[in-house]
């Protein structure tokens, strides 16, 4: 093994100029090929990341899946009902105490419970809709996707005496409001109530900032006209992965649709694997074209060497010998050109991560690109490489250890 | 005297639109310590015969046997192990591998074989040259070799092995007069002094004549020397 070695290493250093590029088409290749699944992976698991960090891994809302059964379908085995909608419980969810405490009972992580229901802001002659989120001040904190994004104000300021609200920065501009002004809450049962401004946010979300506005639960209840009644519970979970398990769990018990964020995303999700897909076919592809550098020079180099290729025949190698030797050579190529594509990834990856721009126009958002470092990317585009060039190498190792050492020492002589 | 290497109806016909025989009917028997000189005509199928006694080509027809030994059951590998142990080839162009050098050139059989360790390959390697008269020459590529200097280096990788049994096509064929001679001597001290059977092609009769029998082919039938002992070379044909 050692002697068959040795005789590919002074084969393909005798085509040195061949072998460089031939090298340096791998290189680039699992470079690229690194670069662009860092970059991909990362924007997949920032992605994700967000998704996970923004929206409750577990939502519960006063909606059933399936229209509740009819009494005629328990009277009658033939009746048959169909085109039926759920109906819009006013009440919410019904017993909220006792499906909270259940739900506290055995939750790996945080949960809090709010009314959400349709108004209408004003303020000094502007109007903007708005979605009026009763909230309990002390848990929604651990649920509440915009913690991170006061920029002045707080939730616990809900509670600090007097009817108060926390509302994005959007709809503060465009109602003219700001911190400490009064501004009147307008529900889609005709009831207004007067509400202090004691907090305002930016998520970067314009649905949010626009639109979202949290009071105490108490006061939503009174301005809907919804006495005690709560409609949605969000659950933050330890393990965001264990949320299909929990929804499953809590719609069977309490039978209110409660969904999974997997399930809430599951399209985004879907095109996040057709990506991979794609990814994983260029790279592919990128390895293609490196194969043909590596067949082309291990093509040459049999065509070269057939004359050695014979008398080694001669001496008492056997065909599959030549095979190894071949192989070899295309699999020696690769591995230099592996590791120097390892350098050329890795460059590029810290380069890329250094890149700083900025999305919005205002100059305030400096976003880095997002880049997921693992090795798992340096073996894969690693076992690509080897794998092309051992059947780029194998193909022309074949015909050349079939060839007849009697034809080539003949037409030598 | 022992049998070393026996043939039967030895055939080899090119299937080709108009089939060519290379070699037709050649039954011969060749024993141990025997310096046998091919000869004929340009074309009369002497490389052909000798490839097909060094198992490089399958006959169409016909039985190799050496040391007992029938070679048409083996298979590509079986065959590969016969000719590194018990043949060497010596072309008339040297076919070293040009990359290595002479002593390199002459370890490849041994580390293919790998019956030694590796210093002792090396002292056998430089053992080999120096009795060629090549011991300044260890460590010299090919293209720093004159081509009788060539052609020694291909007859101690031939004799890496110790092989029982060694071939020859034209081996002083593209040397000078001189160069020829000497590598002449070398094949018949190995038969003399080391007891080895050589089979070489030659166009010069005068070499053949030197030699302990004559094998002569006319349009790749033998015509004289089939059997040990026949036709001894000093009777011409
Ligand atoms: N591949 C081939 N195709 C056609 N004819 C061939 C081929 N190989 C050899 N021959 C012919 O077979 C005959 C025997 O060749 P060879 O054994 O080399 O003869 P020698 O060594 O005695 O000169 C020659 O006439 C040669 O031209
Ligand atoms: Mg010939």
């Amino acid at each position: 093994m050692r002697l068959i070695f040795d005789i590919a290493l002074t084969h393909i250093s005798g085509r040195g100029r061949q072998t460089i590029v031939a090298m340096l088409g791998v290189a680039v290749g699992v470079g690229f090929s690194i670069a662009m699944a860092a970059l991909m992976q990362g924007g997949q698991d920032d992605f994700v990341r967000q998704l996970v960090d923004t929206m409750p891994h577990v939502q519960v809302t006063d909606e059933h899946r399936t229209a509740r059964r009819q009494p005629a379908e328990d009277l009658f085995d033939a009746a048959a009902i169909s085109g039926l909608r759920p109906r819009d419980d006013r009440r919410g969810i019904i017993n909220p105490t006792a499906a909270l405490s259940w739900i506290g009972g055995w939750i790996p992580g945080r949960f809090a419970a709010t009314l959400k229901s349709q108004g209408v802001m004003r303020y000094s002659g502007q109007e903007v809709g708005a979605v009026v989120i009763g909230i309990d001040p002390q848990a929604e904190p651990s649920v509440s996707p915009i913690i991170g994004d006061f920029k002045a104000g707080s939730f616990a300021a809900l509670a600090a005496g007097g009817n108060n609200v926390v509302i994005g920065d959007t709809m503060a501009s465009r109602l003219g409001a700001k911190l400490g002004d009064t501004i009147t809450a307008v529900s889609s049962e005709g009831l207004s109530r007067r509400f202090k401004i004691v907090g305002l946010f930016h998520t970067g979300t314009t649905a949010r900032d626009e639109g979202e506005t949290y009071v105490l639960q108490k006061n939503a209840q009174i301005l809907s006209a919804r006495p005690n009644a709560i409609n949605e519970i969000n659950i933050k979970l330890d393990n965001p992965n264990a949320a299909p398990t929990v929804a499953r769990r809590i719609e069977a018990e309490l039978g209110y649709k409660a969904v999974a964020w997997q399930e809430a995303n599951e399209s985004i999700l879907e095109a996040l694997v057709v990506r991979n897909v794609i990814m994983y076919t260029v790279v592919a592809a990128i390895m293609l074209v490196a194969g043909f550098g590596i067949f082309n020079i291990i093509s040459t180099i049999t065509h070269e060497k057939a004359r050695d290729i014979a008398i080694m025949k001669s001496l008492g190698f056997t065909e599959a010998d030549m095979r190894v030797l071949f192989v070899l050579e295309g699999v020696a190529i690769a591995t230099a050109g592996t590791l120097l594509g390892w350098a050329l990834g890795f460059t590029m990856v810290y380069a890329l991560s250094l890149v700083h721009f900025e999305i919005s126009t205002t100059g305030r958002e400096m976003t880095r690109l997002p880049i997921a470092w693992s090795t798992l990317h340096y073996l894969i585009a690693a076992a690509f490489a080897l794998g092309t060039a051992a059947v780029a190498g194998y193909l022309p190792a074949r015909r050349a250890a079939r060839a007849n050492p009697v034809d080539i020492i003949r037409g030598a002589a | 005297m022992n049998t070393l290497i026996e043939t039967k109806d030895l055939t080899r016909i090119l299937r080709e639109a108009v089939p060519v025989a290379l070699v037709r009917d050649v039954s011969l028997s060749i024993g141990e310590r025997e310096f046998v000189a091919v000869t004929g005509p340009s074309g009369s199928g002497k490389s052909s015969l000798l490839y097909l006694l060094g198992l490089l080509d399958r006959p169409t027809d016909g039985t190799v046997t050496i040391r007992g030994r029938d070679t048409a059951l083996m298979d590509e590998d079986e065959r590969a192990a016969m000719r590194l142990v018990n043949i060497g080839f010596v072309f008339q162009f040297h076919f070293l591998l040009p990359e290595f050098t002479a002593r390199e050139n002459v370890e490849i059989p041994m580390r293919k074989l790998r019956h030694l360790g590796r210093n002792e390959m090396r002292q056998r390697a430089s053992d080999l040259l120096a009795a060629l008269g090549l011991a300044d020459h260890l460590d010299k590529r090919p293209d720093q070799l004159s081509g009788g200097q060539r052609q020694r280096v291909a007859v101690a990788r031939a004799l890496a092995n110790d092989p029982p049994l060694i071939l020859a096509d034209e081996p002083t064929g593209s040397l000078d007069s001189q160069s020829s001679e000497q590598v002449f001597m070398i094949l018949e001290k190995l038969v003399r002094e080391q007891g080895k059977t050589v089979i070489a092609v030659t166009h010069d009769l005068e070499m053949a004549s030197r030699m302990d029998r004559r094998l002569h082919l006319i349009d790749g039938r033998l015509t004289m020397g089939a059997a040990t002992g026949d036709f001894r070379s000093t009777h011409e044909p």
